[in-house]
């Protein structure tokens, strides 16, 4: 356990280092990176100037949900997009072979690899976002909203995650992944606005089907003290069993890559 | 088959068969190919066997597609087997155990582990860590190979501003951290120059020598499997065909020598039937097919009994051959 801390530790410095290396490159990504916290913000004013209701939402509360939706952005840029993009290359550069003859968990090396310190801000950004919106819709923040809360957006992004990682191994049979970063984007877009505020059939499906719902709008009611112990029970469920069926799928997938490949 | 305690890599009836499915061209071909698709199994290994002790240096040999990185991958457990078993110290390559994964290593020629943007060392303390080393036995080994490899100051340049040669060495570095005892090499001296080429394989046998491990390598330089390799392994289309010390290989791929002899004056040819089969004779100049055995005697008796001007002994480079043997598709 020791180790796999350590290697994350120098997986990560090793990437500071690497993104370093090119200086104007690093600026460059900070000013885009800025841009996207400026549009963000911007979006986030059209909701104070609209000063509608979403759903049965105040614009206090969809305030954290945006904020919620910011923090797994900068999350996704931080660590899945980095990552998870890159299996693709590690399969037709052959280079996965290394890994899969490192004595190290081939998924654990796979996922945590890499780590944008673009995203970041990001995140410190969208979890500001949720405290102050929810201070400003009244939350007393419990120590129980907030372990709830943590758990939560855990649950968020383990599905989110797992769902990401799924399709990003896929390209071990299709070598060249679709576009499927764009339609993860997209998903995690959905979850920009509370759950309530699409039609029934779409929340049925963002719940059960795709489950946006546990992206961003159950973590946002977790820290407004509004979320029911039965959803956050059935999230654990359905998080773990998403992890699983990744790792399973993962093993099956290398068993496909080692007996087919040369 | 019982494993032999002296034996490290046991490899029996190792076969592995790709599934694959040919599609005709045109749209038909397409349409045909989606709904009845004809697969079938095209062997890239069949039925090899051998075994192999702690401490040999074994060269792979064949022409491109012979199976040879099939195998390899198949020893190191990147590559599941259709058939058969491998067997390497105890351990069954295919699942990939921690203990064995520690055992060995891997190095590709035309593949690279290094961080293209950092230098050298940046991977190697991630690699230390992967592996359990601490810092300070990292370092001591590192220091140990760097300075066996001569790799001083490159270490710490970023890799991309390495040249090939260097590259590779700080590759092979790399690989060897964590004291693997069975090295797999895929073409490890693949687009080096010539010099660079001769220091990883004087390198390659000095970690031999020193560290005992057992050394696997492909290559398509005739060179480094002569400097490294007292037994080849010769693969063609799939299957083992040579197994053996490399002079016997020589001798076996052909047991005579061409010895050329200008003479100062004519003589008859009875007096060469004893020494050779005459294929040439010619005034002054004499050709004879001398059997590798004798040719130390023929050569000195013919010094002694002859009065001769030039001696010119031919005998066709291992590589041309090799060469040779892999376009005819000679297997016995």
């Amino acid at each position: 356990m020791q180790r796999y801390f350590k290697t994350i530790r120098l997986f990560w410095s090793t990437a500071f280092a690497s993104q370093l290396e090119y200086q104007l490159n690093f600026l460059i990504e900070l000013l885009a990176m800025l841009g996207t916290l400026l549009g963000s913000v911007f979006i986030l004013s059209l909701f104070f100037t609209g000063g509608r209701q979403l759903g049965d939402w105040t614009w206090e509360s969809a305030l954290v949900i945006q904020g919620v939706y910011t923090f797994l952005d900068g999350l996704t840029n931080a660590l899945l997009r980095p990552n998870l993009t890159e299996i693709v290359n590690y399969v037709r550069e052959g280079t996965l072979d290394y890994v899969l003859l490192k004595p190290i968990d081939s998924q654990f090396w796979l996922s945590v690899k890499k780590f944008s310190f673009a995203g970041l801000p990001e995140i410190i950004l969208g979890l500001s976002i949720v405290f102050w919106a929810a201070i400003q819709s009244g939350s007393t923040f419990s120590i129980y909203a907030l372990f709830v809360f943590i758990i939560s957006l855990l649950i968020g992004f383990i599905i989110l995650y797992s769902v990401w990682f799924l399709i990003s191994a896929s390209s071990i049979w299709f070598v060249k992944t679709w576009n499927a970063t764009e339609v993860l984007r997209a998903l995690l877009a959905a979850g920009r606005y509370p759950i309530s505020a699409y039609p029934v059939i779409l929340r049925f499906i963002f719940t059960l089907v795709l489950p946006v719902a546990f992206l961003t709008t159950f973590p946002a009611e977790a820290i407004l003290g509004e979320l029911k112990f039965k959803i956050l029970f059935f999230g654990l469920i359905l998080s773990s069993l998403f992890f699983i069926f990744s790792r399973l799928f993962w093993k099956f997938a290398l068993k496909h890559y080692t007996s087919a490949s040369s | 088959m019982h494993n032999n305690p002296s034996d490290l890599i046991v490899v029996d009836q190792l076969s592995k068969y790709y599934r694959v499915a040919n599609k005709q061209p045109g749209f038909k071909g397409t349409l045909k190919h989606f709904f009845d698709r004809k697969t079938y199994d095209v062997p890239a290994v069949t039925d090899i066997s051998f075994k192999i002790s702690p401490g040999e240096v074994v060269g792979f040999l064949g022409a491109n597609g012979a199976g040879k990185t099939t195998l390899l991958k198949m020893m190191c457990g990147l590559i599941y087997p259709s058939k058969g078993l491998v067997d390497v110290g105890g351990f069954s390559p295919q699942r990939r155990q921690t203990a064995f994964l520690k055992e060995i290593t891997l190095v590709m020629g035309q593949k690279q582990q290094l961080i293209w943007d950092l230098p050298p060392m940046d991977s190697l303390y991630v690699n230390a860590a992967i592996y359990g080393l601490s810092d300070h036995e990292a370092k001591v080994r590192i220091n140990e190979l760097a300075e066996m490899l001569e790799l001083g100051e490159e270490l710490t340049r970023p890799v991309r501003k390495l040249s090939l040669g260097q590259r590779m060495k700080s590759e092979i570095l790399a690989a060897l951290l964590h004291k693997p005892s069975v090295l797999f090499l895929d073409e490890p001296t693949l687009g080096l120059d010539v010099n660079a080429q001769a220091r990883v394989r004087s390198f390659l046998s000095e970690y031999n020598k020193r560290t005992g491990a057992t050394i696997l390598l492909t290559s398509h330089y005739m060179a480094d499997i002569t400097a490294l390799c007292p037994r080849v392994i010769c693969i063609h289309k799939g299957k083992l065909f040579y197994d053996g010390d490399l002079d016997s290989l020589a001798n076996s791929l052909s047991p005579s020598r061409e010895v050329k002899v200008e003479l100062k004056n004519p003589c008859a040819s009875e007096q060469f039937e004893k020494y050779g089969e005459i294929q040439d004779l010619n005034d002054r100049f004499v050709c004879l097919l001398v059997s590798r055995d004798k040719l130390t005697d023929v050569v000195s008796n013919l010094l002694t009994d002859f009065d001769i001007i030039d001696l010119e002994i031919s005998d066709p480079p291992i590589d041309e051959l090799i060469g040779e043997l892999f376009i005819k598709g000679k297997v016995n």
